[in-house]
């Protein structure tokens, strides 16, 4: 999930792809996991790679939850807003990270450290309330613990491994 | 040497199963020994995460829950070297061919498994996952073996007279498919693996995935086998990462091993590749899927034609559950019969429920059909726990609906749920008590789909965005004082509603489209009164939403610390100091720090 420091051309980055219609989410994919996200001129790029028009990558893009158009910050809260996280007061979670961070949901801090999503299940429905960040599974969480692992974060700048 | 076994699927690894790992790594090199610590996949009893079991001396494993990595190295000395069994975190010890230790539970025995019997999450929690050797210990790849051994026509009469249904939703007979497939002419045929786990509250794919990952492979090379496909595709959300990594590695090994990509019978090969979902609830749907694996954005088409006959690239293809396709590999060696014996008329073999929410043991339970709802929540699961009231359990997710107490006895099968208006769906299991509010319930899920409909058919794309806020008005706080004609329409709309409900259900493009109102039906046909709480009184019985809420203080009780009017964070509280302290209901955002700060209770909602 992280980005990493030196990232490559986009060009390098989707050369070992053959050039078909589909292979464009996994490439989509890739450039997201290389850059965070798709730029405007990523997009752009594989359009010409893949002899596709921008609208219909643009489309498929928008289309699927993974993809984000916009960067995203350092630290990617994914807070998980399945059924049992529901009934466990996920809701209640995330106004607590709303406010917490100042941000709203599929926004990031202006110090770019930040940024805030939702996702429909992440899968440990046992453990709810659940929130993944930076690829890192929190479960059983409460209010308390959401603030202290904000403030910890917030001071260090980083997610521990 | 000394064994450990560690679960370490997602659910241990979010409770710290790795940090129990670095304990016991830190205990052996403390000491010298060698302990070879083998990862394990979840045994479905999250609640004890994280597990670890420990092989004794003479053979026994004996399983330990609630492990931290301060207790882990106490255990390994009390078992290795004192030989004391009998620890706090005990969960019992595995039948595993040796002497039992007296004095010891088995496992099985344990309550949480007592009534469970464990047919295709056999292994999960139990083998390496990514060991081919320890798999092929367990029985791995003999139902491969067995079907190699007889013609694809008997593979797929094995099948059918297993009497295995899908089981990711609807429950079509996978024999049936499998045998449409095979009629359908044309040298090009796919396979295809649904671990496109999008419904919320369900993970048992996941985890069988991690637990289990070689035995989903191979029911997917039984399958190419018996319809006659030479490549398989294994759709899997991008959300398991573990899960992706642990499919890739297995087909790398079973390509070495020449179980992939090598001729098997009568030129019979078989290719495997993983593609990885993007994220987008709708790619449950097979047709919808398929377009997603081709590249595009998926939608669902109409059907017929079925896959069967026209799927991936126009191929014939069939698109299997993963839980299905585990269980094709367990029948395949064992017999039809095993399977064909447990459950009932119309419903074999097992299911793998999410049992999750308000219940004690929330975890991963495999039941054989025709048990009852009762014995998995308060039996298996254990009740409701703070000793609150049993309300309802969600079944099916977004497709599903709520089934109450008065229902609780019904037997499972894919029959009576739905006659009871909730579907198996892939089996998440949902428990509610008396906090959780059902029209709440219904607006989360409406929720859910107005953001996941595809939006290629109307009704579903529009239809449920209306349901949404139709549902959200209920629920939405009142500027206004009451009066009678607003009341009058917001009945008005819930009329609608119900109408509006049942025309999305007949009139949408997918099965997906036609079952998202189940839980808006399902909860006004059970809880109809908990609707007219909201429309007519204003209230929420549950106190969950939070728009109907009021927060007062009670002046007896407030003995004016000023706490909460410190921690307000809309400044909805005033008062003096060492006076009573008043909310002011326009600023109030119902937020429920007062309630959470207040040392004398003297908070109150309604």
């Amino acid at each position: 999930m992280e980005t990493k420091q030196q990232a490559r051309p986009i060009g390098e980055v989707i050369a070992k792809y053959p050039k078909s219609r589909e292979q464009l989410i996994s490439i989509l994919q890739e450039v997201q996991a290389e850059y965070g996200y798709l730029s405007r001129e990523g997009i752009n790029t594989i359009s010409s790679y893949l002899n596709l028009p921008s609208s219909k990558i643009f489309g498929v893009a928008t289309f699927y939850n993974q993809f984000k158009l916009n960067a995203p910050g350092s630290i990617q809260v994914a807070l998980c807003r399945g059924t049992a996280c529901h009934v466990k007061g996920s809701l209640n979670l995330l106004d607590t990270c709303r406010q917490l961070l100042g941000i709203e949901v599929g926004e990031t801090t202006k110090d770019g450290l930040f940024s805030l999503e939702t996702v429909a299940c992440l899968g440990c429905c046992s453990i709810a309330p659940a929130m993944m960040v930076n690829g890192r599974f929190f479960g059983r969480l409460d209010k308390k613990q959401v603030e202290y692992l904000v403030d910890a974060w917030r001071a260090s700048g980083r997610v521990e491994e | 040497m000394s064994k450990v076994f560690i679960g370490m699927g997602t659910c241990g690894l979010a409770t710290g199963a790795a940090e129990v790992k670095t304990a016991v790594e830190k205990w052996a090199a403390a000491r010298t020994a060698t302990v070879d610590i083998i990862p394990t996949g979840c045994l479905g009893y999250c609640k004890a995460e994280p597990i670890m079991d420990v092989v004794a001396d003479s053979g026994q494993r004996v399983s330990y829950g609630n492990v931290t990595p301060e207790v882990a190295g106490f255990i390994l000395d009390e078992v290795l070297v004192r030989k004391n069994y009998k620890l706090d975190g005990l969960l019992g010890q595995f039948r595993n061919g040796t002497t039992p230790l007296p004095g010891i539970p088995l496992i099985e025995e344990h309550p949480y498994f007592r009534k469970q019997v464990k047919y295709v999450l056999r292994n999960c929690g139990v083998i390496d996952p990514e060991s081919i050797d320890d798999y092929r210990a367990h029985g791995g790849f003999k139902g491969l073996e067995r079907a190699l051994g007889m013609s694809p026509k008997e593979v797929i009469q094995e099948i059918t007279r297993s009497g295995l249904r899908g089981r990711g939703g609807s429950g079509f007979l996978a024999g049936k498919k499998w045998e449409l497939a095979k009629a359908s002419t044309g040298a090009k045929k796919y396979v295809i693996c649904n671990a496109d786990e999008g419904d919320p509250g369900a993970f048992m794919d996941r985890s069988i995935l991690e637990g289990d990952t070689y035995a989903v492979l191979e029911g997917m090379v039984i399958a190419g086998y018996a319809i006659g496909a030479d490549e398989g595709v294994i759709y899997c959300r991008a959300e398991y990462p573990l899960a992706i990594a642990r499919i890739n590695k297995a087909i790398e090994v079973m390509k070495s091993e020449g179980l992939l990509e090598k001729p098997m019978r009568d030129g019979f090969t078989f290719a495997l590749r993983v593609k990885k979902g993007a994220g987008a609830f709708v790619c449950g749907e097979e047709t919808a899927l398929m377009a997603s694996v081709e590249g595009r954005r998926g939608m669902p088409r109409p059907r017929p034609p079925y896959p069967a006959v026209s799927g991936l690239f126009q191929k014939p293809t069939i698109v299997n559950n993963v839980e299905t396709m585990a269980n094709a590999s367990h029948i395949m060696r064992e017999g039809a019969e095993g399977f064909a014996a447990m459950g009932t008329q119309n419903s074999k073999g097992t299911k793998v429920f999410a049992l999750t929410g308000k219940v004690a043991n929330a975890g991963l339970v495999e039941v054989p059909m025709g048990i009852t709802l009762r014995e998995i929540v308060f039996d298996i699961g254990g009740g409701i726990p703070g000793g609150k009231a049993f309300k309802a359990v969600q079944i099916g997710g977004p497709s599903g609906g709520c089934i109450p107490a008065e229902h609780l006895d019904i037997t499972i099968d894919y029959e009576s749920l739905k006659a009871v208006g909730a579907m198996m769906g892939s089996g998440g299991l949902v428990v509610m008590d008396e906090d959780t509010c059902m029209v709440d319930m219904a607006r989360y899920f409406t929720a859910f789909i107005t953001s996941e409909s595809c939006g290629k058919c109307i009704p579903c794309r529009e239809g449920t965005q209306r349901l949404y806020e139709i549902l959200d008005s209920i629920v939405s706080p009142y500027a206004k004082m009451p009066d009678e004609e607003e009341n009058l329409l917001r009945f008005n709309r819930v009329l609608n509603m119900e109408g509006l409900a049942q025309v999305i259900k007949d009139t949408s493009l997918c099965g997906l489209g036609q079952s998202a109102p189940n839980p808006v039906l399902s909860t006004l046909r059970f809880f109809r009164k908990e609707y007219e709480a909201h429309i007519y009184d204003r209230k929420c019985p549950a106190h969950a939403c939070k728009g109907l809420l009021t927060y007062a203080i009670d002046t007896n009780a407030c003995t004016g610390c000023t706490l909460c009017a410190k921690k307000c964070p809309t400044a909805a509280i005033v008062g003096e100091k060492k006076k009573t302290h008043y909310i002011v209901d326009e600023k109030c955002i119902r937020c429920g720090t007062c309630q959470d700060v207040c040392r004398f209770s003297a908070v109150s909602v309604n």
